[in-house]
């Protein structure tokens, strides 16, 4: 079947087969490897991406399901080289080990964020419930989330966006 | 050029390796591709032990986009090739052949039988289904004490056993205590206990993934592994490849946690298939296949006896383990429980002990290192038969440990296993962790709840652990017949511009090496942070090494780098002396300068690396290089400790545990970023607290395992953990230059006994002296309305109650 696809702002048009997931689409024929496979039960949440503004777990949309569709990957997520304020939260909170499930829980965050954008450590660990991380405890991601709603909230403008001024300073380790 | 003043170990510096990681840029095994490359998928075994009576790939060779379907017949016709097992515990120790390809049988569910190589994974995996296979049923052998009994039926009929090694440490026998049959005997106070460790799978995230290039002068390996280096001598020495036409790249690697250690034989394969094709051929596996094939962890029994004083002193610890190795030995697996031989006493002053370990095979998943490997495990079962010697005594249960550990001034203090622990202070952190916690506070409210009789009762759990980190100095485990030393290689590059390319054996996979190792070489020679590239996990560049496990990363590899910073300084001396017109005597090195004494001449490194470079104007017979190695071999392990305190809420009508509060003190020595510090010891938490109440690898009566999916398998979400208040108190490891111990394992270790204990600790006033891990809601609720015989009884489901090792009531 042909479908028609905007990915990251690009328009793909491909002849793909049925059965081929939206996950294997972005991987396999458009090579975008930033969205990977974690398991095969639609559990861990590493293949989410955005289809039509709204997160989903790319293992399980089947490619044809995104026809006419713009999806948006962790690759387009920065923009003109700024990265986007759950990027850069996630690279000051030290929110990520290995990474590898660091792009689904981004993009999990930043719909997490879209529905709540002030979220209290219950609503955003709840939030995430459906994205596995291995690495971090999820202590240093719950503590992301709730920094870069603090930088997105109305008013804090890409000045605010930058957090040149804030080192962190959980030196002493206490959380 | 500015040199750094401020010392760069100790920053909070964020992370270099970040940048990729949030954006997508990632270099996955999976994510690789080269031209002409073939995709495999691997037929496995449904069945936990047959005969394979006939196979079938007639159909499977006729189907679309396929290049060739291999059977073990194919792959290795002279049935010689088996995975290399690196630590034979004991000279008579069984070792069963581990195929790439089952021939004749199949000995666990999971096992590969057949390899299908197509254009596309999807055409394989089409493939894959069209394969005949007949197998005629064996006698599955699950239970390992059943296995050990006379007439038990075998995995390895070859064998004659099902029992791999018996291994024995004894402070009697070895002159490093007294007897402990003495100290039983004599014993004013006896407890004993039997402990279960479940059987966990480690769940990294990345699946495992290898990619062969068998095209170019040397054959390219990229694998998600933890040891590219380990992976290539021994796929030279299992395939008879000669080792300098085999290049291993480990590219970034999605966690490992000892799961990424093994050599596979999925490895192995892809090698032999795509040397057969002469084409590049990848191999990625998926979430289930992994679930299945990739090694567990944990899985022993242990029957562990404590003798004491009336007044406390405990005076023997006697161990009896039985561990699983499952089907095969795995490439450390029979020595995982001997890692814990030497951490049953803990920070104890045991005068006697006795440690006795029977590894056993079943028709399981093979089991190996997960992390902690062999310590966890230890520790769980001292300090969960700490608090039950506390209850026997009527002491509280952190006094008891007062009175038997190691007191600060006592160190260097040598134990009943022989190790010296170099360092520690258990006062500092107990008291700091005690006061975080509010433990008075508590057990205050602990018992107004218990005397108004809450239905929600509330438990305390005490974790005081130690373990041994930095694996390993190389005569150690030469004396433990290890296949290999324990040592690490770092190098250091000067480049003509003045940066610098520093190269580590032991290679990472998220535990952020390249921004420690640049915070180290920095204050080493004085040089920007951001001047600094660390190189890795590519035997090309990094041709020399022993990898990342044991929290060795820091502890042993870090000095390595520090050894050739130390060369790079020394090269550089008789250098700067002649661009100065200096005695070398009268030169001093700080902050990225040599200066001369009495003078306010100085010349920086970058100034001589330069120098070095255009190599016009040189001290006669000095080689034109400031590069320089190092392969560093620690004299002693190092010994992290903590003490960790778990607060549990358990609701006695239900049997749901809600982990409250968490509070851990580590001392893991001096810290080179505490931000990345912190990190570890989270993700520690979180992996030993689910061991605690979540993960159960469970299998069924056939041997087919129920918890294959991460839909069965109860790996943590966010919303199952809570915030966990991180500490430290900071005593420098004596042993090496740094003063640093290693922080990867902790986290695990001490967190495990610290929620059980909280959760019995809840309960005890109902009976309960022990439930089952994972202390599930029915195995609370069952404890709670049963005692403790029933804990953990006969179910069906997913950590719901027939375990791991499959004992009918196996709790007692």
């Amino acid at each position: 079947m042909r479908i028609t696809v905007t990915v990251d702002g690009t328009e793909y048009s491909d002849d793909v087969e049925p059965r081929m997931l939206l996950v294997q689409y972005l991987r396999e024929r458009l090579g975008k490897t930033g969205t990977v496979i974690g398991c095969d039960t639609s559990n861990c949440g590493a293949c989410t991406v955005h289809l039509d503004g709204h997160s989903i777990k790319s293992c399980s949309v089947l490619a044809v399901q995104a026809d006419g569709s713009e999806v948006t990957t962790i690759e387009g997520l920065a923009r003109d080289g700024t990265l986007h304020p759950v990027q850069q939260a996630f690279h000051d909170n030290h929110a990520l080990q290995c990474g590898f499930c660091t792009p689904g829980m981004i993009m999990q965050s930043v719909d997490l964020l879209a529905d709540n954008p002030d979220p209290d450590e219950k609503a955003v660990r709840e939030g995430l419930e459906g994205n596995l991380c291995r690495c971090t405890g999820y202590q240093n991601i719950v503590k992301a989330v709730r920094d870069a709603a603090h930088h997105m909230r109305p008013g804090a403008g890409p000045e605010a966006e930058r957090v040149d001024e804030r080192t962190p300073s959980h030196a002493a380790g206490g959380e | 050029m500015t040199a750094t003043i401020e010392p760069e170990i100790g920053k909070a510096r964020l992370r270099k390796e970040d940048a990729r990681l949030i954006t997508g840029r990632t270099r996955w095994t999976d994510n690789l591709t080269v031209p002409g490359m073939l995709h495999a998928t691997i037929l496995r075994s449904p069945m936990a032990h047959a005969k394979i009576t006939s196979i079938d790939t007639t159909e499977a060779k006729k189907m679309r986009g396929v290049v060739a379907v291999y059977t073990a017949k194919d792959v290795d016709p002279e049935s010689s090739i088996g995975m290399p097992c690196a630590w034979p515990i004991t000279p008579d120790m069984k070792a069963p052949r581990r195929p790439m390809l089952a021939a004749d049988t199949v000995n666990f569910a999971g096992e590969g039988v057949a390899v299908v190589i197509a254009r596309s994974a999807a055409e394989a995996r089409d493939a894959m289904e069209a394969i005949e296979v007949d197998y005629e049923d064996l006698p599955v052998v699950l239970d390992i004490e059943e296995a050990l009994k006379d007439g038990a039926d075998l995995v390895h009929p070859d064998l004659e056993t099902n029992k791999n090694a018996l291994w024995v440490f004894d402070s009697g026998e070895a002159g490093t205590g007294a007897s402990v049959e003495d100290a039983i005997r004599d014993a004013e106070v006896t407890v004993t206990r039997r402990f279960r460790q479940q059987r966990l799978v480690p769940a990294f995230m990345e699946p495992r993934s290898v990619l062969v290039d068998p095209t170019s002068s040397q054959l390219t390996m990229w694998s998600a592994t933890q040891v590219p280096h380990i992976l290539r001598t021994m796929t030279a020495l299992t395939l008879g490849i000669e080792e300098h036409k085999i290049r291993v790249i480990a590219p970034d690697v999605g966690g490992g946690f000892g799961g990424k250690i093994g050599v596979l034989p999925e490895e192995l394969l892809t090698v032999t298939v795509a040397r057969k094709l002469n084409k590049p051929v990848k191999w990625t596996e998926t979430r289930s296949e992994c679930m299945m094939t990739a090694h567990h962890g944990r899985d022993q029994i242990q029957d562990i006896t404590i003798t004491a004083k009336r007044d406390g002193t405990v005076t023997g610890l006697k161990v009896d383990l039985i561990a699983d190795m499952g089907a095969y030995l795995g490439l450390v697996a029979p020595g995982v429980p001997i890692l814990g031989a030497f951490m049953f006493n803990a920070i104890y002053k045991f005068p006697a002990y006795r440690f006795a370990c029977t590894n056993v095979f079943t028709n399981k998943t093979i089991t190996d290192a997960y992390r902690g490997a062999g310590r966890p495990e230890a520790t769980f079962a001292i300090e969960r038969i700490m608090d039950e010697l506390a209850v026997e005594l009527g002491m509280d249960p952190m006094e008891l440990r007062e009175k038997n550990w190691i007191k600060h001034e006592e160190f260097p203090f040598t134990t009943v296993c022989g190790l010296t622990y170099d360092s520690g202070n258990y006062e500092a952190a107990t008291s700091k962790a005690m006061e975080l916690f509010d433990y008075d506070g508590l057990r205050r409210e602990q018992k107004e709840r218990r005397d108004r009789n809450d239905p929600v009762q509330l438990g305390i759990g005490i974790s005081t652990f130690t373990e041994m980190c930095g694996l390993a100095p190389s005569r150690v485990l030469g004396s433990l017949d290890y296949g290999a030393g324990g040592w690490e290689h770092g190098a250091i590059r000067m480049l003509p511009t003045g940066k610098v390319e520093v190269i580590t054996g032991s290679s990472p996979h998220g535990q952020g090496h390249e921004t420690a190792w640049s915070q180290i070489v920095a204050d080493q020679l004085g040089v920007p942070f951001e001047d600094v590239e660390v190189l890795h996990g590519d035997t090309q560049s990094s041709h020399k090494g022993l990898d990342t496990y044991g929290s060795r990363s820091l502890a042993v590899g870090a000095i390595a780098v520090v050894k050739a910073a130390e060369k790079v300084i020394a090269k550089a001396k008789p250098i700067a002396a002649h661009m100065m017109e200096a005695s070398e005597d009268d030169l001093e090195f700080a902050n990225g300068k040599f200066t001369v004494r009495g003078t306010d001449k100085s010349t920086a490194i970058q100034d001589i690396a330069l120098a070095v470079f255009a190599a016009h104007d040189l001290p006669d017979g000095v080689e034109p290089t400031l590069d320089s190695e190092a392969v560093y071999d620690p004299e002693n392990f190092s010994f992290p400790h903590g003490t960790h305190l778990a607060a549990v809420d358990v609701d006695t009508e239900t049997g749901r545990v809600t982990l409250r509060k968490y509070v851990c003190v580590d001392d893991i020595g001096v810290v080179v970023n505490p931000l990345i510090a912190d990190g570890q010891v989270h993700g520690g938490l979180a992996q030993g607290i689910a061991q605690a109440l979540y993960e159960e690898a469970v299998y069924d009566e056939s041997g087919t395992l129920q918890s294959g999916t991460f839909a069965d398998y109860l790996l943590p979400s966010a919303a199952d953990l809570p915030s966990f208040t991180t500490d430290r108190t900071e005593t420098p490891s004596t042993t090496n230059p740094l003063g640093v111990k290693g922080v990867g394992e902790a986290g695990t270790i001490a967190s495990t006994p610290a929620v059980v204990n909280a959760v019995v600790d809840a309960v005890r006033h109902f009976g309960v002296n022990d439930i089952e891990m994972p202390t599930t809601p029915m195995r609370v609720w069952t404890a709670i309305n049963g005692g403790p015989s029933d804990a953990g009884g006969l179910g069906s489901e997913s950590g719901g109650g027939l375990g791991s090792i499959d004992v009918p009531g196996g709790q007692q």
